[in-house]
């Protein structure tokens, strides 16, 4: 008996260890995933693409949905960042988050946004990611590295200031 | 003693451990069946657009968890995210899709965290055997345990007489208490 | 200036708690009394400095000190004073030293009142409770400290969570800790015991009502939650197999079990081990549930480790469970029964049925809630298992466990006859398939609902007849109905509190029954003046107001009249209420009660643009007061089984030093 009571505490200590986990902070690898774009967006004409294609970009990954009262504050910040930095090399990839499908291409019509957007299938990004809630945004630099973490909505000068200091770096 | 035919390892005693067994059995797969039996039955393709009500939305609303709000089911929760997945309940169901084709797209987007009931499939198949396994499995152990307990008896001190009113009219009944009482 | 002070109090108390392990440790093995002693005062002196650290914080939350983050948390200027009181349990820390307080007052009370009756597991007892409160101390005072300060005072606080203001909501938190803190005292007594190697009835009967009075506590605890719920929740349900809910149910299920099982080991002397095993299970499960609530481990989906309370805990947990097994482990042949079973149709075997079904029931429960966490690392995605998974898997058990509680109390101990218990209970068996075919006539159908109708009259038929075997057996002496009814309760309380008790729950399964199987429902966007039907009642949508209530509400107020055949009954005033502040909204039922079923009425959406139409969710739920009647019952029950009787246990007590100096 005391051998199962034994493994069976075994059992649930392993998975709380494994539960814990916390986000990838800042200088943590990025966990890969795999996106399927929605309707109307691409990637160098790809309707789907993994983290590790990404590779040799900077990656500007943020997780918003369309119920989400705060991420309407930041939407427009990153629309116009993206302008701004799509042709250095910079990808934008909005992850949405717990969201219906109509409802998501409604909010990404209502801001115009044109950087690739997908679903979150089986939320799996988001517990790779170990979001807490939205919007949350990881900057991940070109060897796949995470190097800024955001709770909540991000300013759009933080957002330019990691970018322009990533692509010193970068070259 | 009227118990004597009742004696562990006696026919009767083996024949009423049989039919319990039996019983525990059938009251659990009793329990499990019907639920597998109505799944998928309420497809309706009747292809027009149907006159969907609250009703028929909560009915599927209640069965599903959405993330945003802990533990609470879809027909209760309050925030925006609900309220838009109870929209594509209603869509779903005014374009004819049945109870389960709804919970599947559900699972598919979300994973099958939001349904309150996982499939019996995959990993989630476990949880629906683990009781019908560990229960019966208990049972079976502790009619065994029961059993050396008993055969122990056979050679143990023998009982106080006076502890066995067998016969017991309601008159004793009252005796039996005090008795029990004094024991105390 | 004030936070600092509860502070250093709560410091100088966990200093304390060490000190009292470490003395009563020395004390006992260098056998000095002295340092035992010293080991019981220090004990008992964490007591004023616990309340002092819980008054400061209170003074802090009443003089809206936002500088401390708790208080910011909890409170709001504008918050009703007795709201502020409450607001010491309202969030983690504040609850976690609330906790502190109450295991406070129960280990200086337990040490104080037994130190003379159980001298010999006193310094084991001083050291394990002290380890218990070392923890629960330091977690206090260094992982969630409540006189944690902000960098920036805020001018105002976030206010006490809405869901918390309920008066149910209130009570139903310290009910709870009070039942899982006076668990912690049998299981301190119980490891004395198996330390000292002094494994006799001792410390069963030293706690015996602390026993009991912890399990009504967390009845009540439970009972109330399932109120709350049921008021102010919105969804027409009492009980939602929530991990949180189930945390506080686990403990409860292992310790019914136990309170059953000791009856065997005092009057036959058997099952030490097996009783041992039940109060640590009790034990770590109360600790386990604390955990799993206050982690929020299985509930949030995502990481939940924000603070480092979880790996803490487990590791407390663990250790807790390895120290006591080790305990048990050495006490191996002691604790083997001298006694053995003669027969399996007996009080003891009974008790044993009883054991084996709640220990299953608690095995699934366990099962399905820590599914999540099992599920995320065999597959990496965390895991659900809602309400119909648990009704389905444990209806049958539920069932079979009424049944038991019918037939148990008809065995002896020792043996009882098949011809006898067949006597007994042939005529319940068929008054109770009479009341189920007349059920089938009045057109209640559902096979499930039908045998659990017929499970839950048999027992109630055979318990009524108990108290009715008994009383007539005094009235035979002479004895008028009223008197021979009311000194049979006297005369053994713990037996017919232990009968009330199940009459309690037997009423309460007639409800639970009603309510799941029965239940009905529908949703309907009303006019003003337009109506909805359901089952016997009609509603008419009256009037719908929205008006400003006290500190940052505002109240939307329908007012709906209820008619049963045509016949107005009732008034009723579902609202919504929406904390301004933050936002946060409340769906407030009001129903129609009667003792047959509730009209429940939410009102669901009403948005002022379209003043005149509002949508109504209404539930029927039928035999649902039977669930709030039986708890009552069930509490009074425990009441009597656990009331105070002096005399008699001091004369207990001494025949039992007797008959201990006759056996030696």
């Amino acid at each position: 008996m005391w051998v199962g009571v034994f493994s069976l505490i075994g059992i649930l200590g392993w998975g709380l260890v494994q539960t814990s986990k916390t986000r990838p902070e800042a200088g943590q690898p990025a966990p890969d995933f795999t996106v399927q774009f929605l309707d109307g967006y691409r990637w160098e004409d790809r309707t789907s693409a993994t983290l590790d294609d990404f590779k040799g970009h900077i990656v500007v990954l943020n997780f918003w949905a369309s119920w989400c009262v705060e991420c309407r504050v930041e939407a427009k910040a990153f629309e116009d960042t993206w302008q701004k930095y799509a042709d250095q090399g910079v990808i934008f990839l909005g992850v949405a988050h717990v969201d219906v499908e109509p409802r998501s291409l409604e909010y990404l019509k209502e801001f115009n946004i044109s950087y690739p957007n997908a679903l979150d299938y089986g939320d799996r990004i988001s517990s790779d990611y170990e979001i807490t809630g939205v919007p949350e945004t990881f900057i991940i630099d070109p060897s796949g590295q995470v190097v800024y973490v955001q709770l909540g909505p991000i300013q759009e000068a933080t957002l330019v200031q990691t970018l322009e200091q990533l692509l010193v770096q970068g070259g | 003693m009227g118990n004597r035919e009742w004696e562990v390892g006696s026919e009767k005693w083996q024949a009423l451990r049989v039919t319990l067994y039996v019983l525990v059995l059938a009251v659990f797969l009793g329990a499990a069946i019907p639920s597998v039996a109505q799944d998928g039955s309420e497809g309706d393709d009747s292809g027009l657009k149907k006159a969907v009500t609250a009703n028929d939305v909560n009915k599927i609303a209640k069965r599903v968890y959405c993330p945003v709000c802990e533990s609470t089911p879809l027909d209760v929760c309050q925030t925006q995210a609900c309220a838009d997945w109870r929209d594509i309940i209603r869509q779903k169901l005014e374009e004819g899709a049945s109870e389960q084709e709804i919970f599947d797209y559900f699972s598919n987007l979300y994973g099958d965290r939001v349904l309150a009931e996982p499939p019996r499939e995959g990993f989630s198949l476990l949880l629906w055997l683990l009781p019908l396994i560990i229960v019966p499995l208990g049972a079976v152990f502790f009619s065994r345990y029961m059993r050396n307990l008993k055969a122990t008896a056979v050679q143990s001190v023998s009982v106080p007489d006076t502890a066995v009113p067998d016969a017991a009219a309601s008159s004793d009944y009252l005796a039996r208490i005090e008795k029990e009482l004094e024991n105390n | 200036m004030i936070a600092d002070i509860g502070y250093f109090a709560l410091l100088i108390a966990f200093v304390t708690a060490i000190y009292a392990a470490v003395a009563a440790w020395y004390g006992k093995s260098k056998d000095k009394m002295r340092w035992v002693e010293s080991a019981r005062n220090a004990t008992i002196i964490i007591l004023p400095l616990v309340v002092l650290s819980c008054a400061l914080l209170v003074t802090s939350i009443l003089r809206n000190d936002f500088s401390l983050e708790y208080v910011w948390r909890v409170s709001s200027i504008e918050m009703p004073t007795y709201l502020k009181f409450t607001s010491l349990w309202g969030g983690q820390a504040g609850s976690l030293l609330f906790w502190n307080l109450l295991l406070a007052i129960f280990t200086a009370v337990a040490m104080a009142r037994k130190w003379h009756e159980q001298k010999e597991l006193m310094p084991y007892a001083l050291i394990v409770i002290s380890m218990t409160q070392i923890f629960f101390l330091g977690l206090s005072a260094f992982v969630e400290n409540p006189f944690t300060r902000l960098d920036v005072i805020p001018p105002n606080g976030n206010g006490l969570n809405p869901l918390l203001r309920h008066p149910g909501m209130i009570i139903h938190p310290p009910m709870l800790y009070l039942g899982f803190t006076g668990f912690i005292i049998p299981y301190t007594f119980a490891i004395a015991a198996l330390m000292a190697g002094k494994l006799d009835d001792g410390w069963i009967r030293t706690t015996r009502r602390w026993t009991l009075v912890a399990w009504l506590f967390l009845s009540l605890g439970l009972i109330l939650g399932g109120r709350w719920a049921y008021d102010v929740l919105g969804w027409g349900g009492y009980w939602g197999w929530d991990p949180v809910e189930n945390a506080s149910f686990m403990p409860w299920l292992a310790g019914t079990a136990f309170l059953h099982s000791v009856m065997i080991q005092e009057k036959r002397h058997m099952f030490k081990m097996w009783n041992m095993f039940l109060i640590i299970l009790t034990y770590s499960l109360v600790i386990y549930g604390t955990f799993i609530v206050r982690s929020g481990v299985i509930s949030s989906v995502h990481s939940f480790a924000r603070s480092a309370i979880g790996p803490l805990f487990f590791a407390f947990i663990a250790i807790m469970f390895i120290f006591s097994a080790y305990w048990v482990n050495r006490r191996r042949d002691e604790l083997a029964s001298t006694n053995s079973l003669q027969s399996l149709l007996s009080r003891e075997a009974a008790f044993l049925y009883n054991n084996f079904l709640i220990l299953a029931i608690l095995a699934v429960v366990f099962l399905f809630t820590n599914y999540p966490i099992v599920s995320e690392l065999f597959t990496g995605e965390k895991g659900f298992v809602g309400p119909p998974v648990y009704e389905k898997a444990l209806a049958p058990l539920f069932g079979l466990l009424v049944l038991l509680m019918g037939v148990a109390p008809l065995t002896m101990w020792y043996r009882s006859s098949v011809k006898r218990l067949g006597r007994a209970m042939r005529w319940p068996a068929i008054a109770s398939t009479i009341t189920v075919i007349v059920l089938f006539i009045l057109n209640i159908r559902g096979w499930g609902a039908l045998v659990g109708f017929w499970a839950a009259t048999f027992a109630t038929f055979l318990t009524l007849l108990e108290f009715w075997k008994g009383t007539r057996a005094r009235m035979k002496r002479g004895e008028s109905v009223w008197a021979a009814f009311s000194n049979l309760m006297a005369r053994n309380r713990r037996r017919y509190g232990g009968y009330w008790i199940h009459m309690g729950v037997l009423i309460m399964a007639f409800g639970v029954i009603g309510v799941e199987v029965f239940q009905q429902e529908t949703q309907l966007r009303l006019e003003k003046g337009g109506s909805l039907t359901l089952g016997r009642y009609e509603m008419v949508f009256n009037d719908i107001n929205r008006f400003p209530g006290p500190d940052d509400l505002m109240i939307t107020e329908a007012t709906m009249d209820v008619y049963v055949d045509g016949r107005l009954v009732d008034t009723i005033t579902p609202r919504t209420e929406l904390y301004t502040r933050t936002g946060q909204p409340m769906t407030i039922p009001d129903a129609r009660s009667t003792i047959a079923e509730d009209f429940y009425v939410l009102l669901v959406n009403w948005e002022p643009t379209s003043a005149n139409s509002a949508t109504f969710r209404v539930f029927l739920n039928p035999l649902i007061n039977w669930v709030w009647g039986g708890g009552i019952i069930f509490v009074l029950g425990t009441l009597i089984a656990a009331w105070p009787d002096r005399k008699k246990q001091s004369v207990a007590a001494r025949s039992r030093r007797v008959a201990i100096g006759a056996a030696d």
